[in-house]
């Protein structure tokens, strides 16, 4: 078949090295959530803090805001290869996603 | 290439999500389901909050007196938690190593689980004080936009289960492999709306 995937077994040095590879990657991973749940712990005690609305409000929407990417660069692995369609992807649905939201806030009033 | 062909850790692909054309395949058109939800929710999140707190006059709810912290606090937690048990999960599977995957996607579940539970104790507490679907145009966003997650986080344990159930015995090989990482995929997705609803619907509503 034209799709034909090469079964290729790698040498013992090969083998150990990609593990270490991954056990690294799988650091970065737990790194990546300390700094999640340290965000929202943010978020939270701001709000419960109750500082001024008008400072809360930018702070934890930019706090949302880089927990997304760390969740879709880290976690979904859209930082590695071959993701740049992906990437495209996601920055047309979050560009109309912005738009959507942009109108429903500013042109609609009761 | 036998789908079934058998293999060991040493001969296990680096990326077997995206191995075989099928695998390219469906990991593309995922992430456009994944795009076109965002789409969803964006409708979702726009009317929730062109709705907010509008409803017939003398209407008694509002955002911030209706929704309380330390509950939507555990639900954040737990679902933020089952996010990284299934990037262990996924860090198992291309290990190579079956039974570990198994077992963090079944504690990825039980916490989805729990999750799902305090959704509906929340919801059902909600209709309780008479705050139901079609109390205003308030409570039908709020419930539409919560409860379209609530029934993602559904579909995402359904699948998990689904998977591990299927492939007890088959274990680990490319026509599953993609199926575990997609699962895996869609479920940080769902963590991701989490992220904008914990945000957006309840730190800002209860501030007012």
């Amino acid at each position: 078949m034209a799709h034909d995937t090469h079964v290729h077994v790698r040498s013992q040095a090969e083998f150990e090295y990609v593990k270490k590879k991954r056990a690294e990657e799988m650091r970065g991973h737990l790194a990546t959530f300390a700094i999640m749940i340290f965000l929202t712990l943010i978020a939270f005690t701001m709000v419960a803090a109750g500082f001024s609305v008008y400072l809360i409000v930018p702070i934890i929407l930019l706090l949302a805001g880089i927990q997304v990417v760390l969740q879709l660069y880290y976690f979904m692995h859209m930082s590695g290869k071959g993701h740049g369609m992906i990437a495209f992807f996601m920055f047309s649905g979050m560009f109309v996603a912005f738009i959507t939201v942009l109108t429903f806030v500013t042109i609609i009033w009761w | 290439m036998d789908i079934n062909q058998k293999y060991t850790p040493q001969s296990w692909p680096d990326h077997p999500e995206t191995a075989t054309l099928e695998g390219k395949n469906k990991f593309v058109g995922f992430w456009l389901l994944l795009a076109a939800e965002t789409v969803t929710f964006a409708s979702l999140f726009a009317t929730y909050l062109a709705l907010k707190d509008k409803g017939p006059s003398g209407m008694e709810f509002s955002a911030a007196g209706l929704f309380e912290l330390p509950l939507v606090f555990a639900m954040t937690m737990i679902l933020l938690t089952s996010s990284l048990t299934s990037v262990y999960a996924m860090h198992h599977m291309k290990n190579y190593n079956f039974k570990a995957m198994q077992a963090w996607l079944a504690i990825t579940v039980l916490l989805g689980l729990t999750f799902l539970g305090l959704e509906i104790y929340e919801f059902n507490h909600y209709v309780h004080i008479g705050f139901g679907y079609t109390n205003s145009a308030f409570s039908s966003a709020f419930f539409t936009l919560v409860g379209t997650h609530g029934a993602h986080v559904l579909f995402g344990l359904s699948w998990f289960i689904a998977l591990m159930l299927r492939n007890a015995k088959r274990g680990l090989n490319m026509y599953n492999a993609p199926k575990f990482y997609l699962a895996s995929l869609y479920w940080h997705f769902i963590d991701v709306v989490w992220v904008f609803i914990f945000t957006v619907v309840y730190l800002m509503g209860v501030i007012g």
